[in-house]
């Protein structure tokens, strides 16, 4: 009963959030419906026992990439972005896309198969090593691969960002 | 009973939310007790940006430099790093020398990008 009810809360905040992030007309609201909707996030991952990934929505998604959203915007012009509507840019383009992904999830989340089988990381087993130890115990040993390519994810931003924003400024 | 995730409710995280709960509370709490006990006696001075300063010249939305951008990109991308290590941290021992050089590498491959912004003077202000 109070898994439902918080569930739904946080859901229903996260939503909400979502929506008036794409139909406020001032760029700076949007970017900032995002916090509420980052923490609910990291309710619903404290729901499903996920501290670590709790802790590390609140830490960058809350902290760094709002930070990083509120620049951007502030690198455009408000006054002219003001103006234009939200809703309805390019509507005929967009609104198809956009339910197409929108089929792909749900045909995605028909198609799924929850029998409930249970890898040897139950949350009993998490809750006695410990949360951080557990990811720590999987992410350097069987994930080493994709732990590694993140580097190499992180470098290409890192370049990426410093090519485009440098060849404006010289 | 088939047991989702979520059916065990991590209960020791209610303090956080009651912490939320209190400080959401308390903003509201002190702005409306203002909004009935304070005079309110608006004029032209009082309602500018700075009531005992110079007169503001043009709009505070300007558009920053894009400077402010790549700082902000790159402790991005540092700060991914460091989220990173804090489970490798933790387990450092039972991963041994193993875990040691793997995260070498890892740091390395950053060290890489570090030196590039470096070189490029991404880091540079001017």
């Amino acid at each position: 009963m109070l898994l439902q009810t918080g569930f739904i809360y946080f859901a229903t905040v996260i939503v909400v959030c979502a929506l008036m992030v794409i139909t406020r007309k001032n760029p700076v609201h949007s970017v900032l419906f995002m916090l509420p909707l980052f923490f609910h996030v990291a309710g619903i991952f404290i729901m499903l026992n996920a501290e670590f990934v709790a802790a590390v929505q609140v830490l960058v998604y809350a902290g760094a990439i709002m930070v990083l959203f509120l620049f951007v915007v502030m690198l455009l012009n408000i006054q002219k972005e003001r103006v234009r509507p939200r809703v309805g840019l390019k509507w005929t383009f967009t609104a198809p896309l956009g339910l197409t992904l929108f089929g792909f999830l749900v045909a995605i989340l028909v198609r799924s198969q929850y029998n409930g089988t249970q890898g040897s990381f139950t949350i009993e087993a998490v809750k006695q090593i410990g949360n951080s130890q557990a990811i720590g115990q999987v992410l350097y040993t069987d994930f080493l691969f994709p732990f590694e390519v993140a580097s190499v994810i992180l470098l290409v931003a890192m370049v990426g960002a410093i090519v485009l924003a440098k060849k404006r400024l010289d | 009973m088939l047991e989702t995730p979520g059916a065990v409710l991590p209960l020791n995280y209610w303090p956080v939310m009651v912490y939320g709960l209190i400080a959401i509370a308390f903003g509201i709490v002190t702005i409306t007790i203002g909004y009935f006990f304070r005079p309110s006696k608006p004029s032209q001075s009082k309602l500018s940006p700075y009531e005992c300063g110079c007169p503001p010249v043009g709009d505070a939305r300007e558009r920053f430099s894009v400077k402010f951008y790549i700082i902000a990109m790159l402790f991005v991308l540092f700060d991914l790093e460091t989220v990173f290590m804090f489970p490798w941290a933790i387990d450092f021992k039972a991963l041994g020398a193993f875990g040691f050089y793997e995260m070498l590498v890892f740091i390395f491959i950053l060290m890489v990008g570090y030196v590039y912004a470096w070189k490029k003077g991404a880091l540079d202000w001017d």
